[in-house]
């Protein structure tokens, strides 16, 4: 069968450059829905987007649907045949709906009956009848963001301006807010002409000659090819960071690398500041020397071609400049203050109408860091510490320089806090606080930082389930979900045997202390452990733990981290284990009579009947010891697992719901002490065995 | 170019393209967007197309005239059209090139900036455009104010006058820019930046203003109870204003900042609604000037 290739470009007005990958790929992704959908076939598929353009173009798609042959069942034969041996309606009527005539029946038998069949055959339909169907695809792109304009209802990334919609050298025709398919595109804004795609396989090319390099991989590789040249021109490392290269490759059609330079008084400024400036706010990228020290220039990558470009470098020095200049004022504004200064300054920003300012805020961190530290037995030394970290932890907040870079919270602290004396973890902690920042990031490594950072997610999220914040579906505003994954990754990290129950209890102390919600301390607490044994589970899954494993070690409370990880990882390696089954079947059962248990009364030996009961009892003893003293999951493992045969022979010979009152309540009194040690160690009833 | 050609040259360019030229509207107030001639005229299926230079206060910029960068008072130019015309942008660099920025020698780009102003209940989407890294214009599709949707859909075009010369002219400060032949930014500015900034953080009196916001409240709310609506947004334009300048002074904490703010826009959602409703009575005269049908 014959192909053609197919061009499918939607023109907008400058997009958002952070939608621009995504939203080309939902486009390539739908279209190839949409053909798979219509069986239609095509050879390859090959995606473009600008700021100003996102484009596909599908090669070899063929000229028609596949045809389809199917048999389809209709009435049983009785129905079918009249007495006389002629079709009945049913069957007529069958025939005319599957486009055929009675001359095609055939008989099938199913179960015993037989019917009416028919073989049908669909002719596929030509593809350029179904192409108008992309307008729906064009629609239905999603973007993070939409807008309306004119007189249009249609919410889109931005407005449309032209579509060009090629199957071969026909237009397939389709209108979208007046905008009516074609095949004529625009070229660069500045450089580029208005021009009539003659093949979809020309597009490429032809635009390229309008200087729009509309395939994102080749821009972006300009860009890295005219950075080195950059680099080798002027012995300079220019680090590329790849989330700026994409931002800055998703703002250009045709890209022109250039470079600048700034005062190099301003290299007095803390890298990061000058980083951020060139970075976050005029998306340049900044240049060092080979031993890694900022040199007073930039990159910047110019939409356009290398006309003039020492007037866009001059405009560009001269913003920078400007905010460098500002970054300065802040900068020595900043430092001719104290510390105490800023602190007083808490006191006036409210950090939430119904939780309080800041100043108290971290009058909380105060007391939890304090008790915390204790908990895990720090030295009077370190609580100190602890307690000037937590005391300055949030003082940069009103500095100046973070108002004006917010990105900069922590960083700056950290600088003023060295600046002005402080002890260096102290300093140090000062930032180290808000680690883990994201999924991936590292959680402090100064024990002060672990501890303050502790501190200040948990007084947030407690805090706010105390007035009522508590995340739901996607509405997460204050981070808490976040901020719990810190926690957890801080406390299953730092290895302190604190368990997570405690920990939670002592936030909620502090936070009742200043009377912050009125919900009472159990029900608050209740609803943390519940959201923070999601935040766990999500950790079981990414250590990969089978997830009948997490339901069993997370079944009871939750206790402390590592020991609740080092269960987890103890099941997994045992599962798979001979015996294991056994094992397990064996403490679940035990688990599972001990629920009868109505009271839980002292167990009585001489009530014993049996020598399996007395040897039950003797075992119970030996690993409910055993369990205090062992130090390793492992350890308490082997323990569990050696009461095993124990238990089995007692359930050979013991009815535990015996006729004697007495009998059957010592039984079970025995059977719920040792569901008690089990279920510390896990609810094996949950794991699954083959 | 000096400031006044710029300005003179806007005007004649978008006049060209079928603007009303307005004058500054009487009130002070922080931005160009608060001027009835864009706030309120955004409002409504009646098409509205007008330029005008707007000088916006902005108490908490205020530098003492020693800040080569900011102002307690800037110009801006602002452009409105609605509906959105299909070929914006390109009317838009036609008024750079107007300026003598011949976007051929410059790097310009538009880069996205969504624009908020919680006081009035407003939001919009677009660019901020960039002229070699400068931002020199706001570039703004309502979607809402005063907290209704826009149907059809007004653009906002905003020009930071004092930004854009600094480029033209090639100044550092903005008191040195060319005012007109003679006659520089400083000549005729620098004593009421001065004066306004010492009023703001030093001499004005926080009690009268809270007094002030207060009675302006009161009186928009009059206004509003008698349907008048002109009025009743003059007053909380003044509110606004008096704001800011308790705001500038630190007099205003967090919480009651939010407070305000929701007393502001709780007026300006009313003042919207009402406006809307009297050009409804009205049967939206200047759609059927125009002779236009499309009104739904």
């Amino acid at each position: 069968m014959s192909k053609r290739d197919m061009l499918l470009e939607i023109g907008l007005e400058e997009m958002p450059a952070r939608f621009v990958t995504d939203s080309m790929n939902q486009l390539g992704s739908k279209v190839e829905e949409f053909l798979q959908e219509q069986k239609v076939s095509y050879e390859g598929i090959t995606l473009y987007s600008t700021p100003r353009r996102l484009a596909v173009l599908v090669q070899g798609v063929a000229e028609a649907q596949e045809d389809i042959e199917e048999e389809a069942k209709g009435p049983a034969k009785k129905i079918a045949l009249q007495e006389d041996g002629s079709w009945s309606k049913a069957a007529i009527g069958f025939t005319r709906g599957q486009g055929v005539t009675v001359e095609d029946i055939y008989f099938k038998e199913i179960n015993g009956v037989e019917y009416v069949h028919v073989n049908k055959f669909i002719k596929g339909q030509p593809t350029i009848d179904l192409l108008p169907k992309l307008r729906d695809i064009v629609v239905n792109l999603h973007f993070g963001k939409n807008m309306r304009w004119a007189n249009n209802d249609l919410r889109y990334i931005r407005p449309i301006k032209w579509i060009v919609a090629l199957f071969g050298s026909d237009v397939i025709p389709f209108e979208i807010t007046n905008v009516v398919t074609d095949r004529i595109t625009k070229g660069h804004r500045f450089l580029g002409d208005t021009i009539t795609i003659t093949a979809p396989a020309e597009y490429e090319v032809q635009l390229k000659k309008q200087f729009v390099i509309v395939d994102p991989a080749e821009r972006k590789a300009m860009i890295r090819r005219q950075l080195s040249e950059l680099e080798a021109e002027k012995s300079w490392v220019i680090p590329v960071d790849e989330e700026l290269l994409e931002e800055v490759n998703n703002l250009v059609e045709y890209p022109t690398a250039l470079s600048g330079s700034f005062n190099k008084e301003f290299l007095e400024l803390p890298e990061e500041v000058l980083i951020t400036s060139m970075k976050e706010h005029q998306r340049y990228f900044p240049v060092k020397d080979k031993e890694g020290t900022l040199l007073p220039y930039f990159v910047t990558v110019r939409n356009g071609d290398s006309r003039s470009l020492d007037v866009v470098a001059r405009g560009n020095e001269k913003v920078l400049r400007a905010r460098l200049a500002d970054a300065d004022f802040f900068y020595k504004e900043d430092q001719s203050k104290e510390i105490d200064f800023f602190l007083n300054k808490l006191q006036t920003i409210v950090y939430h109408e119904k939780i309080g300012t800041l100043s108290e805020k971290v009058s909380r961190i105060r007391r939890l860091a304090a008790k915390l530290s204790e908990l895990t037995g720090a030295s009077k030394e370190v609580q100190q510490k602890v307690d000037r970290a937590a005391e300055i932890c949030k003082f940069d907040l009103v500095t100046q320089m973070v108002y004006e870079f917010p990105e900069l919270q922590g960083i700056m602290g950290e600088k003023y806090a060295q600046q002005k004396g402080e002890d260096s973890e102290v300093a140090r902690a000062v930032n180290e606080h808000y680690e883990p920042r994201h999924a991936d990031d590292e959680t402090p490594e100064t024990f002060t930082g672990a501890i303050v950072s502790l501190a200040d997610k948990l007084d947030t999220i407690v805090s706010c389930f105390a007035v009522d914040i508590i995340p739901t579906g996607s509405q997460d505003p204050y981070a808490l979900r976040r901020q719990a994954a810190g926690v957890v990754l801080i406390l299953a990290e730092k290895k302190w045997s604190i368990s997570l129950e405690t920990v939670l209890q002592t936030a909620i102390g502090v936070v009742k202390e200043d009377n912050v919600g009125e919900k009472e301390a159990e029900a608050l607490l209740e609803e943390l452990v519940s959201f923070f044994k999601l935040r766990v589970k999500h950790s079981l899954q990414e250590r990969e733990i089978r997830y009948d494993l997490i339901d069993a070690v997370l079944a009871g409370p939750v206790g402390s981290l590592p020991s609740l990880f080092a269960k987890a990882d103890v099941l997994m390696a045992h599962k798979e284990e001979e015996g294991f089954k056994e094992t397990t079947e064996a403490l679940s059962r035990v688990v599972n009579i001990a629920k009868k248990a109505e009271v839980i009364g002292e167990i009585d030996e001489q009530r014993f009947e049996n020598e399996e009961e007395k040897v039950l009892h003797r075992e119970f003893l030996r690993v409910q010891k055993g369990l205090k003293e062992v130090e390793t999951a492992e350890q308490q493992f082997t323990l569990l697992e050696s009461l095993k045969q124990p238990i089995e022979q007692y359930f050979d010979h013991t009815m535990v719901m015996a006729e004697e009152t007495a009998v059957r309540e010592n039984r079970l009194n025995q059977m719920k002490a040792l569901s008690v040690i089990i279920l510390s160690f896990a609810d094996f009833n949950k794991i699954l065995v083959k | 170019m000096n400031i006044q050609e710029m300005i003179l040259t806007l005007q004649k360019h978008w006049s060209d393209h079928g603007c009303i030229l307005m004058q500054a509207y009487d009130v002070e107030k922080g931005a160009g967007t608060m001027s009835p001639y864009t706030f309120l005229r955004a409002l409504g299926p009646e098409p509205w197309n007008v330029a005008y230079v707007e000088p916006s206060r902005r108490p908490a910029d205020g530098r003492y005239g020693e800040n080569p960068n900011r102002l307690y008072q800037h110009h801006q130019f602002q452009v409105i059209m609605k509906p959105s015309p299909d070929n914006i942008q390109e009317m838009y660099l036609d008024s750079l090139r107007a300026l003598g920025i011949e976007p051929l020698d410059h790097d310009i780009r538009f880069v996205e900036d969504n624009w908020e102003n919680p006081s009035l209940g407003c939001a919009g989407l677009g660019w901020e455009v960039w002229l070699d890294g400068m931002e020199i214009t706001q570039f703004t599709y309502f979607q809402q104010v005063g907290g209704l949707e826009c149907k059809p859909v007004s653009v906002e075009i905003t020009y930071g006058i004092e930004r854009l010369a600094s480029y033209i002219q090639e100044k550092e400060n903005v008191f040195d820019l060319e005012w007109t032949e003679g006659f520089t930014v400083r000549d005729i500015f620098y004593q009421p930046e001065f004066e306004h900034s010492k009023y703001t953080f030093e001499t004005s009196d926080a009690d009268m203003l809270f007094n002030l916001f207060a009675i302006y409240e009161k009186e928009a709310k009059r206004q509003m109870d008698e349907g008048l609506v002109h009025p009743a947004y003059d007053y909380v334009l003044k509110c606004s204003h008096v704001f800011n300048v308790l705001d500038a002074k630190g007099a205003i904490s967090v919480t009651e900042r939010t407070a305000y703010l929701g007393r502001m826009r709780n007026l300006a959602r009313q003042i919207a609604k009402t406006f809307y409703a009297e050009r409804e009575k009205l049967g939206f005269p200047m759609l059927k000037e125009k002779g236009e049908a499309e009104h739904e």
